[in-house]
């Protein structure tokens, strides 16, 4: 037993970090709210440059054939910066089967989800169904527009032509799947990581009463609720990445386990975070916002806490 | 990352589940938080000492197997999955024995950590007074050098000792110092209880055991060889002790996975039985399931801290989050199985006892080792670095 990450791993990780501090500042994000395709094309361009996206692709057509376990780190430092890519989508499920190269992008629609974002500017579409993947142009679906909450994520219904087959069997589906809970599972754990460092920094600066706010009792225990159901989410996150990467039958239930976790964990940070912020956080013009709206679309997708509870349930009770 | 255990592991993991499911007692034993029960899990400790498996990670020569702490964890999760009685040894065993490994002389060791082990002295925590609960430095209690008897004159009162009524010793602290400043001064003492100059007075505990004691003090002995650590630097010694009571050398996962288990096994029971209680709703089913995903999480927080741990590593204040986290989750575990037992909850006598019973323990959780209002200023300060004041 090792549970943890190697040094290569981690530096894998503080690389992306430093480079989306650099390309997906909270102004990357923000302009994503307006701009025309709701994304952030020059660090999506620059994670692709570094091979940030290829991590799970074959070797043989140039990836570095890595697992979820380097994939999930990256989605972790996806979530810190709320970088409005399809990150998941692309790194943890079509470039692993060979379907996206360099900075193209892909969007996959799950039944479990009504609508799926970006898919007017991902390059391929895969559609999850009982029956098998089925891998589309994305200039053949035919998209019926919704607007999320975060506003950076442009939301879509999607239908494919008909009469398409499935290029891939049932099975993919279930490991697309898991793939993408766990992704999904491992940014809101950057979320939560960094709504709750957002929130620290602001009470030890603001003053209220002559004291810096975070002195105050009642804004401590807030805070340490949030970091403490943070520290008990991110290692299920990291055990279900492990034990996918293992090829372990069970990993579909460690990764329910780990999204309804990490769900809950962001958002009790979340809302710890507005509480704590008070009025600021309550206005767009913080960005605490963009972070929060991130949360809720994340918490929501791929099945929410409550759904991965009840796939749990008819496991184990 | 590697998920598996050694085959050793797998191999010790199977030999303490052989050994436990012909070894624990059937019917269970009687609390050992009452006189007779006590004497009862003292003979079940003398077993496992016996087997050497009462204290799996200690030295062979003190008794132990030198476990690694995976085979340490391994063991309490076999052991409380197999419904094995209370360790009434515990405060000795995981709280008191790290401290002596950590400041105790060889002496010390060798003398006071075999006996404890097998049950033959049994040790109590002496920290809290009546004027000194969460804020442990506000103890008052004496001790006054004894220069003729080499050693140590004991005078004031400790209180809520858990099962102080029942051991043959007692560690605490003593200010020996008093002025010097609050945090300095105090003396870690090794105390026998069986001297003349100790009343003990057992106190009735929420679920009417005779768990508490109240112990004064009153011209008790203690000499220089059962001084634990410097004289006048006991509350850093005694801090590495609290450090081991919120951590998981008193409280492993195994606990609560066992407990969690035995709370899935209710609800198939109820789901199953032909009792008129009606489904199981789907917002309790819910909850179940989390708290099932929260013992889990538990075991794999641990297991994320043992290896940095065995990495060079520190624990550091993150035990705080462990503690909170260990200690909701098993009032949580419990109330849960309250529901689902319905007007059957409030039995405490019968099949399902043991969760009304349970409860009450759990309720003490949140308050002892520092109350979770504690642990979490200690979380916001040291783990994300608000000011304190």
């Amino acid at each position: 037993m090792r549970f943890a990450f190697t040094t290569e791993q981690l530096e894998l990780r503080d690389a992306v970090r430093d480079l989306l501090r650099r390309e997906c500042a909270p102004e990357a994000v923000r302009a994503a709210w307006t701009n025309d395709t709701g994304r952030a094309p020059k660090a999506w361009a620059a994670l692709a440059e570094m091979g940030a996206l290829a991590v799970m692709a074959p070797e043989a057509t140039g990836g570095f054939g890595l697992t979820e376990v380097d994939a999930i780190l990256i989605a972790e430092a996806a979530g810190y910066a709320a970088l409005p890519e399809p990150i998941v989508d692309t790194m943890l499920i079509a470039a692993p089967w060979g379907l996206v190269q360099h900075a193209q992008s892909a969007v996959v629609v799950v039944p479990e989800s009504p609508c799926t974002a970006w898919a007017d500017s991902a390059d391929v579409v895969l559609t999850l169904a009982a029956d098998g993947v089925r891998t589309v142009p994305a200039s053949d679906c035919s998209l019926v527009a919704h607007t999320s909450v975060d506003g950076a994520r442009r939301l879509f219904d999607v239908s494919i032509p008909a009469g398409c087959e499935p290029q891939r069997p049932v099975a993919d589906a279930a490991v697309a799947f898991r793939r993408g809970v766990l992704g999904t599972a491992a940014q809101l754990v950057g979320l939560a990581e960094r709504m709750l460092t957002m929130t620290v920094d602001y009470a030890k600066e603001r003053e209220q009463f002559g004291v810096k706010i975070g002195t105050f009792q009642a804004v401590k225990h807030h805070l340490a609720n949030a970091r403490t159901k943070l520290e008990f989410a991110r290692p299920l996150v990291y055990r279900a990445a492990a034990t996918m990467a293992a090829g372990d039958r069970s990993a579909g239930l460690h990764a329910s386990m780990a999204k309804a976790q990490a769900g809950d964990a962001a958002r009790i940070a979340a809302r710890a975070a507005l509480q704590c912020h008070g009025a600021i956080g309550y206005t767009t013009e913080y960005d605490l916002h963009l972070f929060m709206k991130r949360t809720w679309a994340l918490d929501a997708s791929w099945g929410d806490p409550a759904w991965h509870r009840r796939f749990v349930g008819a496991q184990i009770l | 990352m590697d998920l598996d255990f050694s085959s050793a592991e797998q191999a010790f993991r199977t030999e303490v589940r052989d050994w436990l499911a012909t070894n624990v007692p059937n019917p269970p034993l009687p609390s050992g938080d009452t006189r007779d029960g006590f004497a009862a899990h003292l003979e079940w400790e003398r077993r496992l000492f016996d087997a050497r498996y009462a204290v799996v990670s200690w030295p062979t020569e003190l008794g132990g197997r030198d476990a690694s702490l995976w085979e340490w964890l391994i063991f309490e999760e076999e052991y409380w999955l197999a419904g094995a009685p209370q360790r009434v040894t515990q405060n000795g065993i995981f709280l008191l024995a790290p401290t002596i490994f950590e400041f105790g002389t060889p002496d010390q060791q060798t003398r006071i950590l075999p006996k404890m082990a097998s049950g033959e002295e049994a040790w109590c925590q002496g920290w809290s007074e009546p004027n000194a609960g969460s804020d442990l430095a506000g103890i008052r209690s004496r001790a006054r050098r004894d220069d003729a008897g080499g050693g140590w004159r004991l005078t004031g009162q400790k209180t809520w000792t858990t099962r102080g009524a029942f051991c043959t010793h007692l560690f605490g602290l003593f200010r020996t110092d008093p002025d010097a400043p609050r945090h300095n001064g105090m003396t870690y003492l090794l105390v026998d209880l069986r001297q003349p100059g100790i009343t003990v007075r057992p106190v009735e505990r929420l679920d009417g055991d005779d768990g508490f004691a109240e112990v004064f003090f009153d011209d008790a002995f203690v000499p220089d060889d059962m001084v634990l650590g410097e004289v006048n630097k006991g509350w850093q010694v005694a801090m590495a002790t609290t450090g081991s009571e919120r951590g998981l050398t008193l409280r492993s996962p195994g606990r609560f996975l066992a407990t969690a288990q035995r709370l899935i096994d209710l609800h198939r029971d109820r789901v199953t039985s032909s009792a008129s209680d009606g489904p199981v709703d789907d917002e309790l089913r819910d909850r179940i399931v989390q708290a099932w995903i929260d013992a889990e999480a538990y075991r794999w927080q641990t297991f994320w801290t043992v290896t940095k741990l065995l990495d060079g590593g520190q624990a550091g204040a993150e035990s705080s989050m462990v503690k909170v986290f260990w200690s909701e989750l098993d009032v949580r575990l419990h109330e849960l199985a309250l529901e689902l037992l319905g007007p059957h909850a409030e039995l405490v006598d019968g099949d399902f006892a043991q969760w009304i019973k349970g409860y009450q323990f759990a309720l003490s959780g949140p308050i002892y080792a520092g109350t979770n209002e504690i642990q979490r200023n200690v979380i916001a300060e040291r783990v994300l670095g608000l000011p304190r004041r």
